[in-house]
């Protein structure tokens, strides 16, 4: 049986004045019907890029190539106008800034009307009827007012609800949530989260959660990819993944959570260092400069993605060392 | 200043100071650069190429009405002055404005709109207000008539067009300078207790200077065009002197019989104003990034 | 919307106010307007002389003078001309209507052609098409006004002999309609007056066209990097629909604002183009009363000027909030 979302071995390049920069370099996963899978990496590691490419929505420079597939159809190579017919109808997408998102000139109402209609043959009148529908799921009150409002009479919150409502609008079969909480105020982060689980189980989508915030993955995702420098690093459970993390990124990456189950005078362990640039990527693994365990051969080999488990694989030569280590004793 | 700093991970990555930044990113700007040594070379025949010519532009030859020969390259006028050294002449004096212009406007617009912006209030409103008395006229007319009333030598037109067109810098500068204001440098030089005038001259001016300079370059353009312009409504440079603009007002009655006058100043007025156009273009795209993704 | 408009027209009257003293100041005591009568031969006679000083108010110190003028103005009354034979307020207002029709097309055209080529150039970014816009772009801004108004004239000429028959004429490249027409219905009168506004439009728009061109391709370019179509393109509407619907309405409403501010430019790119093209309208009376210090002359054109530039952009003003939802007057 085909997965419903099947990417493989995607690869974006962008030419720019300092020469071809690869923002994906070869990534895979599979998404099954009703999952929810969180990407997991820091700003420049490639995640929004990689779900930019599966819509066809990054610029006319990008080149993209690999593979993705949507019920085992190809997607990648095909012209705009096709990609439209499943953009928003079977594969929709929320951005990072809600404040930028909607178009200023034209109300909330129009712009969710619009993007029922893009898909369905309806009237105008049913289509204002969905709307209205849609506002009610992601909890915006007073609906049938709101739908005359611009989207600068509203608060970031708000707005982001509306995107969420048009991301909805035709019973997607995927949802792919890029950052959708990351510009908004921490007291309405959750209540976005709301909107986005409300809108799942009113459609049944499956959601790809995009974020660097793993406390949302972990509230929100079964199954986890972390990201480094353009590639999957470790992918498995949620549940594996957070207990037993068997890449020295990931490791460093939870061990800077504050946790609550910490012994009290247990301190954070930042990861020193910043990502590497991708126009001058180390040799090797990219995680290396910054790495406690790096030994020659993390200069001589990029490492592979090794099973380590059930469903669960790491991009580490010494994985095994990572066997119940904690952050603090890695990184000290 | 540049110095290197060891970064873990980072291998050695050279710092690298705003200027030598914007000078990379403009020596890639090919047309700009090339449009730079262009703009040189028109210079240096004006003022060089004046000084070694076989005659002056106030020589009257022999020969009039000549077309372009190999002793007139430029052919000459019905009177017999050489058309290559009037336009050398004209090159000169029109690129001297030009320069005056641009920096009248820039550092009386800088001055305008820094004061309004960094003082705000009434200040500002006064000022803004000032702005646009000179803005709702048409600045032709108001260069005609201040021309014909104090015109004449060619500091007093440059006078002219940069205090006129200081209006506009100063809003450039003052949106500028609003937007600077707010942040936190300034707000920390206040709190130490700099005066406002060390604050304008060391703090704002200095971060305004990529609007400034790119600014300034276009002014450059805006000038020749301007003064050719008054020049021939017969506002500008008079007779017995010499602009590009008066030159094609004295040919325009004749651009049938004898076009040599006609074309030759007005290709040098196109050629000074697009190659200053594509360095202002060219430091716009090496101060500002961002602005070149959007614009090209 | 009404209250805020009637509201910017009353501040700017003292803009106005302010800035007819000032030129006021600086004109009335730049030089003698009686100097030509001064210097007749034989001499005119010192009581003719005294007689139109005292016509033109030359008796009084001049911010007397300019306090004349003001009450004067107040009443709709221009002031005298120097020419004791021409009333200023006849005279500029016919000629405001030759100059406006020929302002506000060339606007309309250069409005039309830089929309066109600067949103098409923005889709087509680096395409030819892109290339060339911006070639011919740059040249124009690069061309001075004058001598590119003359190249037209001259061409027009060119066309008009290229037949063989000196009597024929494709192309009208003096006055702003014939002085002698054949047969003056009101069609053939309508006719002559459009054939004669062809080259001077063109070349009043084509310089306007080059900026504004480039201008309206950079706030295409940035509208179409925008999240905002980004996301119009993830709701899943076709290209052409997000272009029209999401790009060009909004990319369009900063070329109001341009535009209205560049009105003075193309009032003052009017004067050449009437000189060159031999117009009887605003531009050639500026310029004769400059040469003759007809001062009331000259204030009454910066008045009207003025204020035509003020309700312009208080226009453009509304229409911006029109356009713009996020922008109210109240």
């Amino acid at each position: 049986m085909t997965s419903l979302l099947e990417v493989e071995n995607l690869r974006v390049d962008f030419p720019t004045e300092d020469g071809v920069i690869t923002a994906v370099r070869g990534v895979s996963y599979t998404l099954e019907r009703g999952e929810a899978l969180g990407i997991v990496g820091e700003s420049g590691s490639g995640k929004s890029v990689t779900s930019l490419a599966i819509l066809g929505l990054l610029p006319r420079t990008a080149r993209v190539s690999g593979s993705v597939r949507f019920e085992g159809s190809e997607l990648l190579g095909r012209s705009d106008n096709e990609l439209s017919s499943y953009r928003g109808r079977h594969i929709a997408m929320i951005f990072q800034d809600p404040l930028a998102s909607l178009n200023p000139v034209y109300t909330i109402g129009d712009q969710i009307i619009e993007a029922v209609l893009a898909h369905r043959d309806v009237g105008k009148d049913a289509a204002r009827r969905r709307a209205l529908e849609l506002l009610d799921i992601v909890g915006i009150p007073h609906a049938a007012q709101r739908m005359h409002n611009y989207p600068h009479e509203m608060s970031g919150g708000m707005k982001q609800r509306v995107v969420i409502a048009i991301a909805m609008a035709n019973d997607p079969d995927v949802i792919i949530a890029d950052e959708p909480t990351t510009a908004l105020d921490v007291t309405v982060q959750a209540q976005v989260l709301e909107a986005l689980e409300a809108a799942r189980e009113a459609t049944g989508a499956a959601l790809v959660l995009i974020t660097h915030d793993l406390g949302v993955i972990a509230g929100h995702a079964d199954r986890l990819c972390v990201m480094y420098a353009g590639r999957l690093v470790e992918q498995g459970t949620v549940e594996e993944v957070f207990y037993t993390p068997r890449m020295p990124y990931t490791l460093g990456l939870l061990g800077s959570l504050p946790r609550i189950d910490a012994r009290t005078h247990e301190r954070l362990t930042p990861i020193v260092g910043a990502p590497p640039s991708l126009l001058d990527l180390p040799s090797g693994c990219p995680f290396r400069p910054r790495c406690p365990l790096a030994q020659p051969i993390c200069a001589a080999e990029e490492p592979a993605l090794f099973g380590v488990g059930k469903g669960h694989s790491a991009a580490c030569h010494f994985h095994e060392k990572l066997i119940n280590a904690a952050a603090r004793e890695i990184f000290q | 200043m540049s110095e290197t700093k060891e970064r873990p991970g980072m291998g050695e990555i050279k710092e690298r100071t705003q200027f030598q930044i914007v000078r990379t990113r403009f020596l890639r700007h090919r047309l700009a650069v090339g449009s730079l040594i262009a703009f040189g070379l028109i210079v240096l025949i004006a003022y060089g190429g004046a000084a070694l010519w076989k005659y002056s532009h106030t020589d009257i030859t022999p020969d009039n009405s000549q077309p372009p020969s190999l002793a007139h390259p430029f052919g000459t006028d019905s009177i017999g002055h050489d058309g290559l050294a009037q336009v050398l002449r004209g090159m000169q004096q029109s690129i001297k404005i030009a320069l005056l212009v641009a920096l009248i406007a820039t550092g009386v617009g800088t001055a305008w709109g820094a004061v309004a912006g960094y003082f705000g209030r009434h200040v500002d409103n006064l000022l803004m207000r000032l702005a646009d008395l000179v803005i709702i006229l048409p600045a032709i007319a108001v260069a005609a008539a201040m021309a014909a009333v104090g015109g004449g030598s060619w500091w007093s037109i440059a006078l002219i067009i940069g205090s006129l067109a200081s209006a506009s810098v100063s809003r450039v500068i003052r949106g500028v300078v609003l937007s600077l204001r707010e942040q936190d440098f300034i707000e920390a030089a206040k709190a130490l207790g700099a005066s406002d005038l060390r604050i304008i001259t060391r703090h704002l001016v200095p971060n305004a200077l990529g609007p400034l300079i790119v600014n300034a370059t276009i002014l450059v353009a805006v000038g020749i065009l301007a003064e050719t312009a008054l020049s021939f409504l017969g506002f500008g440079v008079r007779t017995p002197d010499i602009s590009l603009g008066l030159l094609i007002n004295q040919a325009e009655g004749a651009v049938n019989t004898r076009p040599w006058l006609f074309y030759f100043p007005g290709v040098f007025i196109i050629l000074i104003a697009l190659t200053i156009n594509f360095i202002g273009d060219g430091l716009r795209d090496a101060f500002d990034p961002r602005q070149t993704r959007m614009r090209r | 919307m009404i209250a805020y408009a009637i509201r910017r027209l009353l501040v700017s009257i003292p803009v106005l106010i302010v800035s007819s003293f000032l030129v006021f100041a600086m004109i009335a005591n730049s030089g003698d307007p009686l100097e030509a009568l001064r210097v007749t031969n034989p001499p005119t006679p010192p009581e003719t002389i005294a007689l139109e000083a005292k016509r033109l108010y030359l008796d009084l110190p001049w911010y007397e003078r300019y306090w004349v003028w003001l009450t004067n103005i107040v009443q709709g009354d221009f002031g005298p001309s120097v020419n004791a034979r021409e009333d200023i307020n006849a005279e500029i207002w016919s000629r405001m209507w030759v100059t406006l029709r020929l302002v506000l097309l060339a606007m309309l055209v250069a409005l039309i052609l830089a929309i066109l080529v600067g949103v098409t150039s923005a889709v087509k970014q680096y395409s030819k098409l892109d290339y060339t816009a911006t070639f011919f772009g740059f040249l124009f801004l690069a061309t001075p006004s004058f001598w590119l108004a003359i190249l037209l004239k001259e061409l027009g000429i060119f066309a008009n002999q290229a037949d063989g028959d000196p009597e024929s004429r494709i192309f009208f490249t003096y006055g702003e309609r014939s002085v002698f027409l054949e047969d003056p219905t009101a069609w053939n009168q309508a006719v002559d007056v459009a054939g004669h506004m062809i080259l001077p439009t063109i070349s009043l728009s084509l310089i306007t066209f080059a900026s504004w061109s480039r201008f309206q391709r950079a706030s295409m370019l940035e509208v179409l990097s925008s999240d905002y179509i980004r996301l119009a393109r993830a709701k899943g509407l076709r290209w052409r629909k997000v272009l029209t619907r999401h790009g060009l309405r909004t990319a369009l409403i900063p070329l109001t604002t341009i535009s209205a501010l560049d009105f003075a430019g193309i009032l003052g790119g009017a004067v050449i183009t009437e000189t060159i093209f031999g117009w009887h309208g605003m531009g050639q009376y500026l310029i004769d009363s400059i040469r003759t210090r007809d001062v009331y002359a000259l204030m009454a054109w910066l008045l009207l000027a003025g204020a035509i530039v003020i309700i312009v952009n208080l226009i453009a003003d509304l229409l911006y909030g029109v356009l713009d939802p996020r922008i109210r007057h109240e």
